[in-house]
């Protein structure tokens, strides 16, 4: 971006409507859009000035700048160059196609049309002509081309919805409104031509949820907010037209200004990877000084002497300096050791791995039809590494489906299936669900498998009328019919959209209501009932109720709420019922359902006029409103009759209980963060097997307070190990005090399992710095913890908590916007010099859920798919690999380049220093990119231990990867040991072999050339027969590969050391004759042998004696693989799907207070709706307020980032 | 960007053996039906090569003389002093007389050996031009810089051949003389001194520049031999199939060794009565001694040998199979224990369970 330097001065925008000449002057950025890098010209230049940004690129510059000097060019320049550009070249190709693809996406983003006024015209104009000022229609279902200051709309009052979900991911309708003056401007185009206010505004910047500016027009002014914009990337909902201005255009856009450049992340085998090179650096200086000392003190006793023979320019003489020469000269030799190939070689396999994982079919749901996808192409391996997962809970481990499953009416169970026997069964496939055909309103997607409810309803059983009828009538739930005539619902809560669409299905439909009535379809037959009043739901009430009048006058009381609030207000009558009913809860919550109590009241005429007289006077009462209203409700839900209860299934995703149970006993730990309350969060905790009553302790923490916080966690603590010490017969735990590394040894100790439940309001004081050790402490001692209530920032402050202090290897699951700040890692906000407040990173992975809350999670997201349960796989099968591949790639990599270079190390001992190499210059080019690469390319790409489905069998085998065992620093200090073992038997044998020898037809054999070739030929068939024993899982490729690699050797070597190719380059190619002479001598194949069995016999020993001694879990497994093609688990691993029956039932409603109050004033209804009579005089007369009252719902909503959502069903 | 997000990858994945990682593979164990017998087949084995190659490089004779001449070790010190610092070093001969009991089995060879010579240096390894060498006209006036300071003669002519190697070439001469009855005269033995060079650097590596009118010397012409060297290349023999690039002493010494101490082929003895080797008698290598060595602490040695199925004499590959064939036993003994160790306890494992 190379305006960027000039648009850091732009304080303040200042936008003249309709006017392009005045809105030039400041040069703001048109609406077309680049978020391509390239163009063919600059393609070249800046693409190589970034790749050698590199350290690894640059270094490679370096060496080669350094063989350019003769005096310590001890390689020619091809062999670093030619790497070089193949590395730059593969790179650069990535680049570009990835550009092209930019560049593609960015030309049908600028070229889709919108309509512009321009004189007086609306015309058709590609996105990328619209500019600062212009005024554009939009009509429905339209993406929004700009950020644009709203003017006017199709609907009263200026209002329009859009769509969010490509901002922030959520799909709820918002509500935007124009501000009055501008409102009545319509859809006059003559008048909005002549509009000319002018915005000033702050400058572009990335807040999406703020706006600060004021219009200008007809000398007044107005202040304009969040409220009146239109952000690009938004889509208008249910407004058929509406104009608006252009403010941000283009990169100016609040979207595009979000859309920063991710940082890259890195795997910790990348963080190991960049250490061991800087090891490996040292190492190599180290060797060098060491060679150039030597190469000093033979200058100075030998090659003084050797004078005659070897000459120095004068002012040369001096050994020092030879000695310095000699250093750079090694420097260039040595460097083998850390080759460019290692670099694209790792991003090769990475690369191979996230095709692996886009093909994988296990991973591909087709119900969404979408397979998984790795949008990060570097981070496979650290999924084979994952000790946290932290997991949204919304659309993630739940559905966010509720459906009605069961219901207790009159202390007799609906919804339980029984066979023939009259047992009890599993709702199966196979079963004939209620056939609801004749209805016609019923939902089609409902099913219910239990014919005796239908049963019921026919034979018109009082008590199961009412029950149903009270569903229709006590609710929130706003209804629409669409084009199609259909019935459609507009509900705050899944919940209850599940409750009022079951009581639709049996005939109790919900028509519409006014402000004033509910009509309902009962059993064909159309009832209006009237209502009197709502009262709503709160967090305290738990509990709603409405007040009707049936069309026979009768008054009454419909509530449903909490059982445990609920039935503390029956009447005494009720008691047999009750004790059926809890009985019947109970059994509800055991499986896992949300319920609710269900009752009525009769009231009658007088009672009630004089309460709502009462309630009036409350109403408009000025001191203690609230607690009067509220006491006037305690008072009318008195002595309520017992109906029933409902239980409704917040439905998890398939397979989510087998994932977690598999993923803990993997040892993953499982964090559930939630938006949700307390209750949703622990009942799905229990629903998922992550709580069960099993534990020993369930500890909460939901302090208000930073100091009753830190008192309950200091209580949980002494709990936990007052328990844990009677558990484990007095170990030592006192001394745990806040020493974090102390507690994992703790953690060790603790036996038993534990759980740790904590609420926003806890977290945000928790999380402050002198109580974070303790509640990290404590939360990693728990096998599960569940954080409800947190805001997204929380959530990413959980995980960084976690990162930062534990250490360990994090994935953050989620599907929603609110997941975003947990799963991405940190934006560069730079641009325009602002940073948000704290913004932690997310977690080293972050996973999306596709297809369910729009696209933000996805977008930010690694790796994406469309379930949860294919974490499993994801982790247990992929990560295993990638991991368990990387490593042995790595080990092998590294052993091998030490067994290759370190060979010119020894050498030069007996070359006086020189510098001189070991092998042929071109072997050196060619060995690795050529001679060794493919082999283990393979291998890192195809290699598996166990297969599949053993993996996801033994998840105990994902542990070597959580402890780091593969590859570590050990590792890598044994695999330099090889590769120096390696190396003086590939030296000293032949060495040995060669000293004084002659050949079989008396020709001298110890000439240079032909050690060369020997030790080369030795070196390539040692390292291939390595890289044979690594490889465990022999693939047609492999075989291609080690067998070719060995072939191609030969081939190559035989050609360049063929007659032609010297005749045509005799000085490149000195080694004529040398493969065809040298490879003829029985002695040379000799040593070949015994330099192979020499270096490999060791290994195979070692190994051997290590599978027998030690076995791994992987060892083992293979070997019962072998034994048995088909193995069986060893144990049975079925996870336990039973889940545990304690009462948990609660109020499960999880939308916020205060709707209820819309619905009676009726503020959200629109104009069309409502009665022409007194309603839209209503409307009119606080229309200001009420608007500002729902606005003020909807960004409650946005901030609180709570679960709530507008679902429509 | 962002919205065109949602169209992509909306297939199924495709269901083969390679997308799906289920080809069909070879998955070998190093269990210990293989690994045991492996270890000890490869014991025996090498324990059986060892010992071939152990006695065959045993029943090679070698007979070594040091000839460089170091004060009190036999005439050529004479010879060693007399070019002490003297550059070049006179024309000196001497000779090394030596007796042999039996017959000294054939075909003998003779090397000349030199040692705490570096032509392994890299300033000396690189400085040559196979171009040159290769009799390209081009190359022959133009040598390449990496002859330097062997590259041009004082008077600016390009020196051929260039370079380090060439310029030291070995320059000692040897002629061996047999005496078969004592007091009889001395014959001298046929070395044949044709068949020394490699035949690929013989053949395609060295060549002579084409020649002019039918002369070498010509084809040499503006051209100055290196600075040691008494003659021109082209006047290196008079057989004009052994002078110039691919006179063999040439080829031999510029094939250059890999260690600092080195031997390389002279002459082999096979013709005539020598056939079958050398037969008893006394026996005297006239030595004409050119090359200083003690000056950087070398050593000349002068080298009788003759060779077996496996080339030279060299004791260190019988030895080094030995050992290793033996470690490859003793490995599977202990792998043997430990495996049967380790079944054991696997059985009462088992049974456990």
């Amino acid at each position: 971006m190379f305006c960027s330097e000039k648009k850091l001065l732009e304080v303040e925008r200042k936008v003249k409507a309709n006017d392009r000449e005045y809105n030039e002057k400041f040069q703001y950025a048109d609406n077309r859009i680049h978020t391509s890098k390239y163009n063919i010209l600059t393609f070249l230049p800046i693409n190589l000035f970034e790749q050698f940004q590199r350290v690894a690129n640059a270094y490679f510059l370096f060496l080669l700048i350094l063989q350019l000097i003769p005096e310590i060019s001890s390689l020619t320049w091809f062999t670093t160059i030619v790497p070089l550009v193949l590395v730059i070249t593969m790179t650069a190709v990535k680049d570009a196609t990835d550009d092209c693809f930019r560049h593609k996406s960015d030309n049908q983003v600028n070229n889709r049309q919108s309509e512009v006024l321009i004189d007086g015209k609306l015309q058709n104009e590609k996105w990328m002509n619209v500019k600062v000022g212009d005024i554009i229609k939009l009509e429905n279902n339209q993406f929004v081309a700009a950020d644009l200051l709203l003017l006017s709309s199709s609907e009263p009052h200026g209002l329009c919805y859009i769509e969010t979900a490509e901002l922030d991911g959520e799909t709820n309708l918002k509500v935007r409104h124009a501000l009055a003056v501008t409102s009545e401007l319509g859809a006059d185009i003559s008048r909005l031509a002549k509009f000319d206010g002018i915005v000033v505004c702050e400058a572009p910047n990335n807040k999406l949820d703020k706006f600060t500016g004021v219009l200008s027009w007809k000398d007044s002014k107005y202040p304009l907010n969040n409220e009146k914009i239109i952000l690009r990337g938004c889509v208008l909902r249910n407004t058929s037209w509406c104009f608006g201005m252009v403010i941000f255009a283009g990169p100016d856009t609040k979207l595009m200004q979000n859309s920063g450049k991710t940082k890259f992340k890195r795997t910790s085998i990348d963080r190991l990877m960049n250490t061991l090179v800087l090891w490996i650096f040292g190492f190599l200086v180290c060797l060098g000084i060491i060679l150039a000392i030597g190469n000093s003190i033979w200058e100075k006793q030998v090659g003084d002497q050797f004078r005659s023979f070897l000459f120095w320019k004068e002012g040369e003489k001096n050994s020092v300096f030879s000695g310095f020469l000699t250093f750079w000269s090694y420097i260039i030799i040595l460097n083998t050791v850390v080759p460019i190939s290692l670099y694209v070689s790792v991003e090769v396999i990475r690369l191979g791995h996230s095709y692996f994982i886009n093909w994988d079919r296990k991973m591909y749901y087709s119900g969404k039809a979408t397979p998984a996808e790795a949008r990060t192409t570097t981070l496979n391996e650290e999924l084979g590494q994952i000790e946290y997962v932290f997991s949204d809970k919304t659309g993630t481990l739940t559905q966010n489906i509720m459906t009605f499953k069961k219901c207790s009416i009159n202390g007799r169970i609906y919804g339980e299936v029984q066979d023939d026997l009259g047992r009890k069964t599993d709702i199966t496939k196979k079963k004939e669900p209620v056939d609801f055909s004749v209805n016609s309103q019923a939902e089609r997607t409902f099913q219910f498998f239990d014919h005796n409810l239908m049963e019921a309803i026919k034979l018109g059983d009082p008590k199961v009328h009412e029950f149903l009828r009270l569903l229709a009538l006590c609710h929130t739930v706003m209804s629409e019919e669409n084009s199609a005539g259909q019935l459609i619902y507009q509900v705050q809560s899944p919940d209850e959209g599940a409750l009022v669409t079951a009581a639709r299905n049996f005939g109790f439909t919900f028509k519409s209501r006014t402000p004033e009535t509910i009509t309902i379809e009962e059993l064909g037959t159309l009832v209006t009932y009237q209502l009197l009043a709502f009262l709503d739901f709160n967090n305290i009430r738990k509990r709603m109720s409405v007040i009707v009048r049936n069309p026979k006058g009768q008054i009454k009381l419909y509530s449903k709420g909490a059982d445990t609030i609920l039935f503390e207000k029956l009447h005494p009558s009720n008691e047999d019922l009750l004790t059926l009913t809890s009985d019947h809860l109970s059994e509800f919550a055991g499986e896992g359902l949300r319920t609710l109590a269900i009752a009525y009241r009769d009231l009658d005429d007088k009672y009630f006029k004089e309460w709502h007289k009462m309630l009036e006077d409350a109403n408009t009462a000025t001191d203690e409103r609230d607690e009067r209203i509220a006491g006037l409700y305690e008072e009318i839900e008195r002595d309520l009759m017992l109906l029933g209860a409902t239980a409704v299934e917040d439905k998890l995703q398939e397979g989510v209980i087998e994932t977690v149970t598999s993923l803990s006993l993997a040892n993953i730990k499982i964090w559930v963060l939630t938006g949700d309350k307390q209750e949703t969060a622990i009942n799905i905790g229990y629903a998922c097997n992550m709580l069960t009553d099993d534990m020993n302790d369930v500890f909460i923490i939901a302090g208000n307070t930073a100091a009753e916080v830190r008192e309950e966690l200091r209580k949980a603590k002494e709990n936990l190990f007052g328990q844990n010490r009677s558990f484990s017969n007095g170990h030592v735990v006192f001394e745990k005090k806040q020493q974090l590394e102390l507690a994992s040894v703790v953690e060790e100790t603790i036996t038993g399992d534990y759980a740790l439940v904590i609420n926003g309001h806890s977290l945000a004081h928790a999380l402050e710095s002198d109580v974070k050790n303790d509640l990290l402490e404590l939360a990693c001692m728990c096998k599960t913890v569940v954080c409800c209530r947190v805001t997204p920032l929380q959530k990413a402050q959980v995980v960084e908590l976690v990162k930062k202090y534990r250490n360990a290897v994090t994935l953050a699951i989620g599907d929603g916007a609110n997941d975003v700040s947990m799963i991405k890692s940190k934006r560069t906000l730079t641009q325009w010099g602002m940073l948000h407040t704290w913004s932690p990173r997310g977690a080293h992975i972050g996973v999306g859920i596709s297809g369910q809350e729009g696209l933000q999670a996805v977008l930010a997201s690694d790796y994406s798919f469309a379930q949860f349960r294919y974490l499993q796989r994801l982790l247990l099968v992929h990560g295993r690999w990638s991991y368990f591949r990387m490593c042995k790639f790595l080990c092998y990599f590294f052993y091998k380049n030490f067994a290759f270079t370190l060979v010119h190390f020894w050498f030069g001992f007996f070359c006086g220093f020189s510098a001189q190499t070991v092998y042929d210059q071109w072997f050196i080019t060619l060995f690795n990119i050529v001679y060794t690469s493919l082999p283990v390319l393979a291998m890192g790409i195809f290699d598996q231990d166990v297969n599949d489905q053993n993996s996801m069998d033994y998840p105990q085998l994902y542990q070597p990867g959580q402890q780091n065992l593969l590859f570590n620093k050990r590792k890598f200090l044994i695999c330099m040991a090889h590769g120096i073992y390696t190396s003086l038997a590939l030296f000293f044998i032949p060495y040995g072999a060669f000293y004084n020898a002659a050949g079989e037809d008396g020709q001298h054999l110890a000439d240079y050339q032909s050690f060369a070739v020997t030790m080369a030929t030795s070196l390539v068939i040692v390292v291939s027969v390595q890289i044979a024993l690594d490889t465990s899982y022999w693939t047609v490729v492999n075989h291609v590969f080690i067998w070719g690699s060995i072939a191609t050797y030969f081939s190559i070597l035989f050609t360049m050391h063929s007659n032609g190719i010297f005749a045509i380059f005799p000085n490149q190619f000195p080694f004529v004759g040398n493969a065809r002479h040298s490879l003829t001598q029985k002695c040379i194949w000799l040593v070949i042998l015994l330099t192979t069995v020499a270096s490999v016999m060791p290994v195979v020993a070692f190994r051997f004696l290590k599978v027998d001694l030690f076995p791994t879990l992987s060892d083992q497994l293979r070997q019962r693989q072998k034994a048995q093609k088909k193995a069986r688990p060893l144990h049975s691993r079925r996870p336990q799907t039973r889940r545990s029956s304690s009462r948990r039932s609660g109020y499960a409603f999880a939308h916020q207070e205060g709707y209820g109050e819309l619905i009676t004033s009726g503020k959200n209804m629109r104009a069309k709706n409502l009665p022409p009579t007194s309603g839209l005089e209503k409307t009119l007369y606080n229309s200001t307020s009420w608007i500002e009252n729902l606005c003020k719902k909807t960004t409650d909503t946005v901030s609180s980032f709570s679960q709530d959502k507008t679902v429509k069903l | 960007m962002t919205w065109s997000a949602t169209a992509r990858g909306a297939h199924q994945p495709d269901n083969t053996a390679f997308t799906q990682q289920r080809l069909p593979a070879w998955q070998p164990l190093l269990s210990a039906g293989i690994a045991l017998p492996l270890f000890f087949c490869a014991g025996l084995a090498f324990i059986g090569l060892g010992l071939g190659l152990y006695y065959s490089s045993n029943g090679i004779k070698e007979l070594e003389y040091d000839y460089t001449g170091n004060p009190g070790t036999g005439n050529c010190s004479v010879c060693a002093q007399a070019g002490q610092g003297r550059a070049p070093p006179p024309s000196c001969s001497c000779a090394w007389c030596f007796a042999l009991p039996e017959l000294f089995q054939g075909p003998v060879y003779l090397y000349y050996e030199l040692s705490n010579f570096y032509q392994n240096n890299r300033r000396y390894g690189v400085s040559r031009d196979d171009a040159q060498l290769s009799g390209l006209p081009s190359a022959l006036h133009h040598p390449v810089n990496e002859c330097a300071p062997y590259q041009l003669s004082a008077a600016g002519l390009p020196i051929a051949p260039c370079g380090a190697i060439a310029n030291s070439l070995f320059n000692d001469s040897f002629s061996l003389w047999h005496q078969r009855q004592p007091g009889g005269p001395y014959v001298e033995v046929p070395l044949d001194r044709t068949g020394i060079a490699w035949w690929t650097d013989y053949h395609v590596k060295f060549r002579n520049p084409p020649l002019v009118n039918g002369s070498l010397a010509l084809a040499f012409q503006g051209t100055a031999p290196p600075p040691n060297w008494p003659r021109p290349v082209y006047d290196l023999s008079s057989d004009p199939n052994n002078t110039g690039f691919i006179n063999q002493d040439f080829v031999v010494w510029m094939r250059t060794a890999a260690l600092p101490t080195f031997r390389k082929l002279y002459a082999r003895i096979r013709q005539g009565n020598y056939s079958a080797g050398l037969p008893r008698g006394a026996y005297c290598v006239n030595i004409i001694y050119n090359y200083p060595v003690r000056a950087f602490g070398g050593h000349k040695r002068l080298i009788f040998s003759s060779i077996s199925w496996m080339g030279g004499k060299n004791p260190f590959l019988g030895i080094a199979y030995l050992v290793v064939g033996s470690l490859c036993i003793l490995t599977g003994f202990v792998m043997l224990v430990v495996y049967i160790r380790y079944q054991d306890q696997n059985d009462e494992d088992e049974d456990e369970q």
